[in-house]
């Protein structure tokens, strides 16, 4: 038998150091491609950004808001820190899944436990996977856990796989060729989009009315949505929070009314407050011709602080919340919340002044 | 389970963990013998069927033909003595009909089942198109890589009656020979000579051996994924609406389909073989610089090499020498003369040859009419060899570099042209499409931005582009110094780590998987 030397010892070590070395360059390389491929969501389409930012949130919540769009551009959260003194975030995202927000609050959970959740019910007509593009918006910006797993596999349609969450390269690989300066700016940092999960937009494009709703032929909600929504009603009583449940004022896309009796029904049944702000939208003040930017789908700033002057009522008047103006910390935090928002405020008006639209923001930023 | 599936990767990747970590050396083949069969069930648990009974079909005879050999042997030599010539050649004669019979029966068997499965609908349609009521298609399906293995089956079959093998007598073992998961689906056609001299064999790891095997599998991938399913999509479309893409469309179509085929085939090979190698076996050779041939003949045994000597050992040399042959041959030099009566039978033996290669490729007339062609084209520059010889006695371009590029050209648009016969898939559509070049004169059409409409991006045929000239690099290295670039490379160790990383990372990012691009199977997978 042939004796091992020294030297053999020393060529083992100089192949296995350098195979060791490859996999390292290879894992990094990976890595790094990753970073540069995935979609940044920093302009135009912004609505991927803002599931991530959550995590970057330093102050206590006692309020949170889930839902679609319906909430985070519906909803500003530092008018309802500065006539309330409510501290609140909203988990939202583009066409948002109830099993979406349900997961999202279960991950929330493992970092705080709001007082009370409010939860936008426009997403219970669905009681399937949607879309591709969506999900994603969801799921990648969630932090890896259990939760994120069992969201994905709630989430995926028939064309996804789960491994191309687990390894978002394998998805994306292909961007190579449409890579943007967008993309090149944001490997590895991105910017704030909302502030507190409010998407600010302070354009205006008054409502200029609906096509009429479509009959359907069945008008039960999804079992699958109504199932989530009973889990977050359990969720939430396991944990002591407090459910309201809302539909947003908003006309389009069209609510049912007969959504609207199942939704009453289970909220009476699981003895949950649901309010439908459709039939409050004078109430609240909302002017559709000033307040929406784009014909009534969403509010614009203006009508996203009547909102929240509206909500904020309500919860401090039912809820025993704290006012954090008169916290020190998180006062402080707000405070910078509050100067961010004011920036992202007048940085869009002055495009709006200079230009009459949008110039960094919605439609018009989208690189191609 | 594709070769190009996530789940294929892994599988491999665990395999060879398990294979050297977890298993003693000499009881490694029954790991891969259920690594295999799990290969296979996973594809369809169906397919199991028609490959054990393949096997066993194969196994058995194969024994009672040994047997039967060594006991008729014995036989012979116990009553040497006793006999007279005559009556020893009567017995050889009557004892090898049996050896002959029990052949035949296996044969059979192994060739039957592929035929009802692969050619019963072939045939039906065949039917179907002389008569004016059709007959229905049969529900059968068709085992994957039954091609390959039965070739595999057939050959041992008849290497065991020729006494040139021995019988495998572990069933088991057996099986993994006929079984062996990465060349199940694509071959190379194994012998069992080769294969079971290393497939059954105690195996140490060997790191070099595992690393050339790891670069190899990389590279089959970058093939597969970066330039053959990326031209793929072009193809589809060019070939997809002929009556739009014809006349330099279709030079186009014999220039994609080229390197897609090239790079489908040699790289679900290069995975074979990698997957082998890693594994501690060696499996033969299948392409050697195929586009570097000079001439047809040359080019065919460059291309699908093991395929080639399958035909050449199992049908056209038994063929030539069997007795009906050695008749028609003396018959037809008395009759025809010298030098046109010895081409007869050669003639017939090689066209039985390239009936048999194109009925082999799938059950379709455009295959066997691409058999028949390369039988034309080689017969043809076979006739014209003496006028070649002529030529160059007058001029001397023979050995020159200009020349040697000339036939390499010639030889690589003469083969690529009968490739389109796959391409387009229908014999008169081919001759139609391939007229057009010579008919229609569109060039101006196919540079004035109707390649961008084909489905493939500027960025796309960049990256083909650049790939296939790695490709065309790496298989000129070969050309010129003999050996495998990996070779050079594991000698410069970091340099082999550093090829590896950028080879892996030009796969996951510049492959073309997942949304977007539909991941086809190798194009070899259906025969």
């Amino acid at each position: 038998m042939k004796k091992i030397t020294n030297n053999d010892n020393l060529i083992k070590l100089y192949y296995i150091g350098f195979a060791l070395l490859g996999v390292a360059a290879a894992a990094v390389g990976i890595w790094y491609l990753q970073k540069l491929l995935v979609p940044k969501y920093q302009r135009g389409v912004v609505e991927g950004s803002m599931i991530a930012e959550y995590y970057q949130s330093e102050e206590p919540h006692e309020v949170l808001f889930l839902g679609d769009c319906e909430v985070y551009e519906n909803i500003s959260t530092v008018a309802l820190y500065r006539d309330y003194g409510i501290s609140s975030y909203i988990r939202g995202s583009a066409q948002q899944l109830t099993w979406q927000s349900y997961y999202l609050l279960e991950d929330t959970l493992r970092y705080e436990t709001p007082d009370v959740v409010v939860f936008n019910v426009l997403a219970l007509k669905y009681g399937e996977p949607q879309s591709e593009s969506y999900n994603r918006m969801t799921l990648d910006g969630m932090a890896w856990s259990l939760t994120k797993w069992n969201a994905i596999e709630a989430s995926m349609t028939e064309d996804e796989h789960v491994i191309d969450y687990v390894f978002p390269i394998l998805r994306y690989h292909s961007r190579w060729s449409e890579l943007t300066a967008t993309d090149r700016e944001y490997v590895f940092d991105r910017d704030r989009v909302t502030v507190n999960g409010y998407y600010m937009r302070t354009d205006v494009m008054p409502e200029a009315g609906f096509p009429d709703p479509t009959p359907l032929t069945d008008y039960t909600l999804p079992e699958t949505s109504m199932e989530y929504l009973s889990r977050i009603v359990e969720l939430c009583r396991e944990n002591n929070i407090e459910l309201v449940l809302i539909k947003a004022p908003t006309l389009y896309p069209h609510w049912y009314e007969q959504w609207d009796e199942q939704v009453r029904a289970f909220a009476d049944r699981n003895n949950v407050p649901y309010i439908n702000y459709i039939y409050l939208r004078d109430d609240i003040g909302l002017d559709m011709s000033t307040d929406t930017y784009d014909a009534g789908l969403h509010l614009n700033l203006s009508g996203a602080e009547k909102f929240a002057d509206y909500i904020g009522d309500y919860l401090v008047s039912h809820y025993n919340l704290t006012d954090f103006r008169s916290v020190p910390e998180v006062a402080s935090m707000w405070e910078n919340d509050i100067v961010f928002y004011d920036q992202l405020r007048d940085a869009q008006n002055a495009e709006l002044a200079e230009y009459g639209q949008l110039q960094s923001w919605g439609a018009n930023a989208i690189e191609n | 389970m594709l070769f190009t599936s996530l789940p294929f990767v892994l599988f491999v990747a665990v395999l060879v963990v398990v294979y050297y970590a977890f298993v003693p050396h000499n009881e490694r083949w029954g790991l891969l013998l259920i690594a295999s069969l799990a290969f296979y069930f996973f594809a369809d648990p169906k397919y199991l069927i028609f490959i054990s009974v393949t096997a066993l079909t194969a196994y058995i005879f194969a024994i009672l033909t040994e047997d039967y050999n060594s006991k008729r042997k014995a036989y012979l030599k116990e009553h040497k003595a006793e006999w007279d010539a005559d009556y020893k050649k009567r017995y050889k004669t009557v004892t090898t009909r049996v050896t002959r019979l029990l052949l035949f029966f296996a044969l059979l068997i192994c060739l039957g089942i592929i035929a009802v499965t692969k050619y019963t609908n072939f045939v039906i349609e065949t039917i179907n198109s002389m008569r004016s009521e059709p007959l229905s298609f049969v529900n059968v399906i068709v085992p994957m890589g039954i091609s390959f293995y039965t070739f595999q089956t057939v050959s041992y079959s008849i290497d065991v009656a020729r006494g040139t093998v021995k019988a495998q007598r572990n069933f088991w073992k057996f099986l993994l020979f006929v079984s062996f998961f990465p060349q199940l689906v694509q071959g190379p056609i194994s012998r069992y000579g080769d294969l079971s001299q290393t497939l059954y064999e105690p195996k140490n790891f060997d790191f070099r051996g595992v690393s050339y095997g790891f670069l190899r599998i990389l590279w089959g991938y970058f093939k597969k994924l970066v330039v053959a399913d990326r031209l793929v999509i072009a193809l589809k479309t060019l070939t997809g609406s002929p009556d739009e893409y014809k006349g330099a469309f279709v030079f186009v179509v014999m220039m994609l389909y080229a390197a897609q085929l090239y790079c489908d085939f040699t790289g679900g090979i290069d995975i074979t073989i990698g997957i082998a190698q890693m594994l501690g076996i060696t499996v033969k050779e299948n392409f050697d610089l195929p586009y570097f041939s000079k001439n047809i003949k040359e080019y065919w045994n460059r291309w699908h090499i093991t395929m080639g000597t399958w035909f050449t050992d199992y049908i056209f040399y038994p063929l030539s020498v069997s007795p009906t042959m050695l008749k028609l041959s003396k018959w037809s030099r008395q009759h025809l003369g010298n030098e046109v009566g010895k081409r007869v039978t050669v003639y017939i033996s090689c066209f039985a040859v390239w009936l048999a290669t194109g009925i082999w490729h799938g059950a379709a007339w455009h295959f066997v009419v691409w058999g028949l062609m390369n039988f034309v084209v080689i017969m043809a520059s076979q006739e014209l060899e003496p006028l070649y010889a002529k030529f160059h006695g007058k001029f001397s371009f023979k050995g020159r570099h200009w020349y040697s590029a000339f036939e390499i050209l010639r030889t690589f648009l003469l083969m690529s042209s009968l490739k389109l016969f796959d391409c387009y898939r229908n014999v008169g559509l081919t001759f139609k499409m391939f007229g057009s070049m010579f008919t229609t004169f569109n060039i101006g059409k196919v540079f004035g931005g109707s390649l961008l409409e084909l489905g493939l991006t500027r960025g796309d045929y960049m990256v083909a582009f650049l790939a296939i000239i790695a490709v065309f690099l790496v298989s000129l290295y070969k050309y010129l110094r003999g050996v495998n670039l990996r070779e050079f490379l594991f000698d410069k160790y970091p340099l082999f780590v550093l090829s590896c990383v950028v080879l892996f990372l030009c796969i996951v990012v510049f492959g073309a998987y997942g949304t977007g691009f539909d991941a086809s199977q190798f194009i070899y997978n259906q025969f």
